[in-house]
């Protein structure tokens, strides 16, 4: 990108100001504006993002932008999809441009399951209002009416026997400079008479991938780049009293940078960095922080104030006090979860270079405009003089959100007059990033003698609110949750607090059920009051082929145990069934799980197998063995070969059963089918020894205690 | 890309064979296959992933067998052909098992892919029909954060013409 004068990024300017016709060249193009999150029930909301732009090119290209970026999800390939559905043309003509903050929408950012919800949507209505207009170019072409036209393969030619020569969309839009909005009234094409999304589809990119020729950000290497590192402090809660930057700077090649808090080199090679770093004489001054023998009590102690960026849930209906102080049946339980790490496999990568005051910085990133916003502000720089642009990014689960890394190369970049690549290291990664926070979870219910559950307060204590609502029918509820100072950088994480709430929910639906001598699956469908979730159940049921019981059978099974847990988690719906063999020698063994998942319409099935598959395996390591551990401001595992992650020994064979709905609109399946797996494995566990294990990870030594 | 400190040791030139061509480099024995390939090389289909040999995605070939780049020092290689996962496929024509992992879709972000591909081709011609065990055990080195295994484990199938499973199937 070059720095030259006008170089004004889209989303600054209304539609009739962007120059689609210089860039793209001739042609039409039809823009959908920002637009509300849709709704859905379980939904979030937020202000006005996304939208969409469609570029139709002389050369017969239709070029497609979203502010939504590909981080391994698979959105690149389902949302180019939908536009070649509704433009009735091959995907190879579909050219997506993805979070590149010079050409695409703005967007707040690729995480909450809401590129379908969203980015879909937004696509299919623009690229339906697309059509429409080749629809009304090529009756006047073809001098027929518009009914009469037909659509096909990137051509467009008349309906019947006697049909004209076919004209192809680049010769429709030859001379064009039309530029037109979205009419409201558009129809995109409703899901069951799709004829290219739904069904399956190859990966766009494919070839690249297997052959090594996909670039990431961490394999750019322009001439002349540096290699950047950054000082980092030796513990969290640590300040910089002083630096000796003299030796650091004798080293030949090396530039080094001080501004404020942040130190960092640069050097014509990794090596060399390293070095610089070493060589710096930093003085530190520490300050006590907790360990993670003292959290629960540390954040049962540190609640803070204000809404920070957790959805802040008060949910009340009828009386829960009185409700627990009359039930016959009663059950306080606390549940935990653990600091975990996302582990990217491709660590945070950003890569800097400027041209006289415009800087382009490519990255990994889920949330590449507010990155340019936030360094537009810590550089004092206008936005359109900070372009960045997503290459293909080795994965992000939540976890490459900050634009800190991207400041530090800008500065080196600046400083040294070079372009600027800062690759974490593996140790770096774990240390400097942030973590999936900790969830301190209290449940207290109440049951009648019929076991109908009559009083339910849950109280999530630093980990946030999504899916703690119930879906069961209870009369009398208490729902909420609570901030903390929390002593460990936190932030974003795939299905984060979905995972911890679930976990605890459907933990102590069993307990319930064990306590009233209900069977696990009849108890939950009893209390369900979303039909949509009591299909996933049942089917995931049968799929297992679950025998109805009451309490712990152990005594029946030598060591095996199965159990069963619901999820429902931005507009998806899902259930996993785990069956576990705990050994003579407390081993604990996953033999099997079974996921099913609903989301509404599926767009690309074999991506969304793909994506249930993966995060149910995900979801494993969280669910038995991750957890970051800490003393006094220091991770103490930083590293792949102490801070285990699921491999292949420890994935057992997993069902995955897709239940399809054509008439309800898609959502996202990124994060919701990891949120049922713990509380699986834990009922599983209380099935095959009778012990009920309220802590993730779940069996950290391998063993059941 | 290994980060290991800087050490002023000797450097001296000597030719490395890296898919089937010989490459002069600047030669410090202790440094990293892998840093020789991506930093010298440009070959940067090998990735880092950990530095320590616990993840895989740096796996390349030495002489057919899948071998760790970021904990071998370039000097043991000298003399030895290398293959990575650019020097896999015949011009156009790509590897079995690179069909095979896109036959299957089996990978998500893809920053794992040539470490798992590289090392099936090890497993593969040493073992042509391997068990479910078999596969397993060899590929227990390679980390696909994307939780993709199912996937991967079904192209290797496929790759050794082993009878197709429905997801569910293993691992």
């Amino acid at each position: 990108m070059s720095a030259r004068e006008g170089v004004r990024p889209f989303d600054l300017l209304t539609p009739a100001e962007r120059d689609y016709f210089g860039r793209f060249g001739n042609g039409l193009v039809v823009v959908l504006p920002a637009q509300r999150p849709s709704t859905s029930d379980w939904g979030r909301g937020g202000p006005p993002h996304g939208g969409a732009w469609i570029h139709v090119g002389q050369d017969g290209k239709v070029r497609a932008f979203t502010g939504k970026v590909e981080v391994g999800q698979g959105t690149r390939t389902a949302l180019s999809l939908l536009v070649a559905e509704e433009l009735r043309l091959p995907i190879s003509l579909v050219e997506l441009t993805m979070g590149d903050t010079d050409v695409c929408p703005w967007d707040m950012g690729t995480y909450g399951s809401r590129s379908m919800p969203d980015a879909a949507q937004h696509l299919r209505l623009t690229g339906a209002a697309t059509r429409n207009v080749l629809v009304e170019i090529a009756a006047a072409q073809l001098g027929v009416p518009p009914g009469d036209v037909e659509l096909s393969e990137g051509r467009a030619q008349s309906k019947g026997p006697r049909g004209a020569k076919p004209i192809g969309y680049g010769d429709l839009v030859r001379g064009l400079r039309r530029l037109e909005t979205v009419p409201t009234s558009t129809q995109p094409i409703p899901p069951p008479e799709w004829t290219r999304a739904g069904h399956p589809m190859v990966d766009i990119g494919s070839r690249e991938v297997v052959t090594g020729a996909r670039q990431y950000t961490s394999d750019l290497h322009p001439p002349g780049m540096l290699h950047g590192k950054v000082l980092f402090a030796p513990s969290y809660g640590s300040k910089l009293l002083r630096v000796d930057l003299s030796r650091a700077q004798a080293l030949p090649g090396v530039t080094v940078v001080r501004e404020g808090d942040f130190v960092g080199v640069a050097a014509p090679d990794p090596p060399t960095a390293q070095a610089a770093v070493k060589a710096l004489r930093a003085d530190w001054e520490t300050s006590p922080q907790p360990s993670e023998k003292d959290i629960v009590d540390y954040l049962r102690q540190h609640p803070a104030e204000g809404e920070d960026f957790w959805d802040v849930l008060h949910h009340k209906s009828g009386d829960v006090d009185a409700a627990l102080a009359s039930a016959p049946i009663s059950l306080h339980e606390t549940y935990t979860t653990a600091y975990i790490a996302h582990v990217p496999l491709e660590t945070h990568a950003v890569l800097a270079s400027w041209e006289g005051e415009r800087l382009t910085v490519a990255m990994g990133s889920q949330t590449p405009f507010p990155a340019r916003d936030a360094l537009a502000d810590a550089l004092g720089l206008h936005e359109s003089n900070v372009h960045i642009v997503v290459p293909p990014t080795g994965a992000g689960f939540g976890g490459k959100h900050a634009a800190e890394l991207a400041m530090a190369a800008a500065r080196l970049a600046k400083a040294s007059g070079r372009p600027v690549r800062i690759v974490y290291t593996r140790e770096e990664e774990f240390t400097h990033a942030y973590f999936r926070p900790m969830s301190v979870i209290d449940v207290r219910s109440g049951a009648g003698k019929d076991g109908g559950i009559t009083a339910w307060e849950f109280h999530n204590l630093n980990g946030g609110s999504a899916a703690a609502r119930l879906p069961y029918r209870v009369a009398n509820q208490k729902i909420d949750n609570q901030s903390t100072d929390s002593p460990l950088p936190q932030g974003p994480y795939r299905a984060l607090a979905a995972t911890a709430n679930n976990f605890a929910r459907e933990s102590h639906m069993d307990e319930l059920a064990a306590r009233v001598g209900a069977d696990p699956v009849e108890y939950r469908l009893r209390h369900l009051a979303d039909d949509r979730l009591a299909a996933v159940l049942r089917a995931v049921a049968a799929r297992a082929g679950w025998v109805p019981r009451t309490g712990s059978t152990a005594h029946f099974r030598d060591g095996r145990g199965r159990g069963i847990a619901v999820g429902l988690e931005k507009g998806g719906r899902v259930a996993t069934f785990a069956e576990v063999r705990v050994g003579s020698d407390r081993r604990l063994e996953v033999l099997h799980l079974v996921t099913g998942l609903e989301c509404g319409a599926i767009v690309h099935p074999s991506n969304l197998r793909n994506q249930v598959a993966g995060g149910t395996v995900m979801a494993i390591g969280g669910a038995l063995f991750e957890a970051i551990h800490f003393e006094h401001g220091r991770i103490l595992n930083p590293k792949l070969s102490e801070y285990p992650v699921p491999r292949f020994h420890d994935v057992p064979p997993i069902d995955v059963i897709l239940l399809d709905r054509p008439d309800l609109p898609s959502q996202g399946a990124g994060e919701t089918p990891l949120i049922a797996v713990a509380p699986a494995i834990a009922n599983a566990i209380f099935d095959a020894t009778g012990q009920r294990l309220r802590s993730l990870p779940l069996v950290p030594e391998g063993t059941v205690p | 890309m290994s980060l290991e400190p800087s050490q002023a040791l000797p450097r001296a030139a000597t030719q490395l064979r890296v898919n089937g061509t010989v490459h002069p480099i600047s030669l410090d024995r202790d440094r990293s296959l892998l840093y020789v390939l991506r930093e010298e090389l440009g070959l940067t289909g090998t990735k880092y992933g950990c530095g320590e040999g616990e993840c895989g995605a740096c796996k390349v070939l030495i002489d057919g067998v899948a071998v760790r780049s970021c904990v071998t020092p370039v000097g043991e290689v000298v003399g030895r052909s290398i293959t990575t996962i650019e020097g896999l496929a015949e011009g156009d024509r790509l590897h079995p098992v690179q069909q095979a992992f896109i036959d299957e879709g089996a990978f998500q972000c893809g920053f794992c892919t040539p470490g798992m591909i590289l090392a099936s081709v090890s497993l593969l011609a040493r073992n042509p029909r391997p068990s479910e065990g078999e596969i397993r055990a060899a590929m227990d080195g390679n980390l696909c954060r994307c939780g993709g295994y199912l996937r991967i484990f079904q192209a290797i199938r496929r790759a050794a013409q082993l009878p197709e499973k429905v997801d569910g199937g293993a691992p």
